[in-house]
């Protein structure tokens, strides 16, 4: 069995760690200091952790205004409340007056499988990435998400990250690199290119893994960015090989897969996209057994990959 | 984005010096004198673009040219300083309002006014803090720039930065849960940095506040939600800048300021359907003679 990581844990970590070489950065939350796991922030920095209460709407406007006097805030806060209850926040006071926040959304996609849809984020890609003046990144282990609030707090910018509940085997090399914009080479393939994000990343490549017995070259991507785009990893994608399979915790109406579409087709050359995600509201069941029922499984994304070829 | 007028500035500040060392008359009628100018410069602006909000942008003006150039600590040049006292308008559709005030104190140049809303000018229907210098943070949704004003009270404090906060929201604009959001954090914080501003005209875009979704009695309301509060006559500038001192209890002060919507331009007075009516030729006429 792969050995796995805690993503929460490694977050809290380099923002204590960070918070201690620089002053301006500050952790805001909505009464989530447990679920963001901000106990030891808080208790080294107690005066630095703003936590409004169970008020997101002011949590984002307030993370605005921490950064207009030039402090670095990081709004931790569940995945489906910091951008469903405050998305007109996040347009208007942080993607469009350009204020500097980082709003880290906690569990995102369906790591509150049992609790259900009001508590899965699974609309966030679709709904941060049509704001233009905000990037959207997703770690997709610990060693991306040091990388990624390292790069923050050298150049803060407004920036929503998805930061996963459950724990995740590690899918970076040692010698890998956060660059803005910038997919993460996993695997080199000729035949058809896995495309996942956080969770989906490991479940790809254990496709590969399947394809490659079956004779099928898989490339796989890590798309850790999903605005600004890596395009030029999609195009060289779509015109290297012959189908591109986009594997995501989400909704598949906007968010990665769509993204990855419109620059296909925009490319006019037929190379299929074949999303593998969310297409309604789930039922009930635990996060392992959501990502199996949409399908979203090294087996079936190979089965995806194969019978598209 | 616009640039400084630096000749505007260097007036504005001779006349900040002027009203900082005159008698408390005096101080009154210079600035309510610059309040005249600044209502003809929306009457003339809203008239150029053929837009605008100007019931509000007329009964906020008081309260904007009392800031300016009696109370706010700031200049022009030095828009990036930390130490800069702050001012969010929240009721950002009244942008004609504080363009001609910033325009006033040398932001920009007064000539810019006449671009207001033109296709690719600075001066949006709402302000851009990116484009307009002196925009602290892009507002129009409305209950945004509360929220915004206590995130800098708190980032002032921390930063050891006695500098103060003060953010103007519109009475109907309190309809907006996210403002109760925010007076709970300014009172829990104890801002005493903080001072928000209602400007209470009683009237919103398609009625009367108590009409709509009565906000009565706000003071009180304002008083449980923590604040110091100050009722005053939203057009005496004596009164404004007493309720503009610092807050005597540690608690953030909310300036319930009482306005006539419209005010100084006799036909728009109180009267519901200007909330963005846009006047003739002739009522832009009789309206500049009224603010002569």
């Amino acid at each position: 069995m792969t050995e796995t990581f805690d993503n929460r844990k490694a977050f809290a970590e380099t923002l204590i760690e960070l918070a201690a070489d620089d002053e301006r950065v500050v952790a805001v939350c909505n009464d989530s200091v447990g679920s963001s796991n901000l106990g030891g922030f808080k208790e080294a920095y107690p005066d630095r952790l703003i936590n409004v209460g169970i008020a997101e709407q002011n949590m984002v406007g307030v993370a605005a205004g921490l950064a207009a006097t030039g402090l670095v805030p990081f709004v931790c806060s569940a995945g489906p409340f910091l951008t469903g209850r405050a998305t007109e926040q996040i347009k208007a006071d942080i993607a469009y007056s350009g204020h500097k926040v980082i709003l880290c959304g906690m569990s995102p996609g369906m790591a509150y499988g049992e609790l259900g849809p009001t508590h899965h984020s699974v609309e966030d890609l679709s709904w941060m990435r049509a704001l233009p003046g905000l990037d959207v990144a997703v770690p997709a282990d610990p060693r991306q998400t040091r990388q990624a609030l390292e790069a923050l707090v050298a150049e803060p910018r407004g920036t929503y990250l998805r930061i996963g509940r459950h724990k995740v085997p590690t899918v970076t090399d040692e010698d890998s690199t956060w660059e803005r914009g910038r997919f993460n080479s996993v695997r080199e393939g000729k035949d058809v290119t896995l495309i996942g994000l956080g969770t989906t990343v490991a479940r790809t490549i254990e496709a590969a893994d399947l394809l490659a017995a079956d004779g099928v070259s898989a490339r796989v991507l890590n798309a850790a960015w999903v605005s600004p785009l890596d395009r030029d990893a999609i195009v060289a994608a779509a015109e290297e090989t012959r189908v591109i399979v986009v594997a995501e915790e989400a909704n598949i109406s906007g968010g990665l897969s769509a993204a990855v579409a419109q620059v296909v087709a925009e490319l006019g050359i037929g190379t299929k996209v074949i999303p593998v995600g969310l297409t309604e509201f789930a039922p009930t069941g635990s996060n392992d057994w959501l990502l199996e029922h949409f399908g979203l499984t090294g087996g079936n994304i190979a089965e995806v990959a194969r019978e598209a070829l | 984005m616009l640039q400084t007028d630096e000749s505007r500035a260097g007036a504005w500040r001779e006349l900040r010096r002027k009203v900082d060392a005159a008698d408390p008359a005096e101080r009154e009628s210079l600035i309510a004198d610059q309040a005249r100018i600044i209502r003809r410069h929306i009457i003339t602006t809203i008239d150029a673009a053929r837009a605008g909000h100007i019931g509000g942008d007329l009964s906020i003006t008081d309260v904007l040219a009392t800031l300016y150039f009696g109370v706010l600590r700031l200049d022009p040049s030095e828009g990036d300083r930390l130490e800069r006292d702050r001012f969010i308008l929240s009721k950002g559709h009244c942008a004609a309002a504080l363009y001609s005030t910033l325009a006033r104190v040398g932001y920009f140049a007064e000539d810019e006014l006449a671009s207001f809303m033109a296709a690719g000018s600075a001066l949006n229907g709402h302000p851009n803090r990116n484009k307009v210098p002196g925009i602290e943070t892009n507002t129009g949704p409305l209950g945004h720039g509360l929220p915004v004003a206590v995130g800098e009270a708190i980032g002032l404090r921390l930063q050891g930065v006695d500098s103060r906060v003060f953010v103007a929201t519109g009475d109907g604009e309190l309809q907006e849960g996210s403002n109760w959001e925010a007076l709970m954090s300014a009172g829990h914080y104890g801002l005493e940095n903080l001072t928000v501003i209602v400007d209470r005209n009683r009237l919103q875009q398609g009625a009367g506040t108590e009409e709509t979704n009565g906000l009565d009695p706000l003071p009180e309301r304002l008083a449980a939600f923590g604040c110091e509060v100050r009722e005053v006559d939203g057009h005496s500038v004596a009164e404004l800048l007493a309720a503009f001192g610092p807050s005597t209890t540690g608690k953030p002060v909310a300036v319930v300021a009482n306005t006539t919507k419209g005010k100084g331009v006799s036909f728009i007075e109180d009267r519901v359907e200007w909330h963005h009516k846009v006047p003739t030729a002739e009522q832009v006429a009789l309206a500049l003679e009224e603010l002569a």
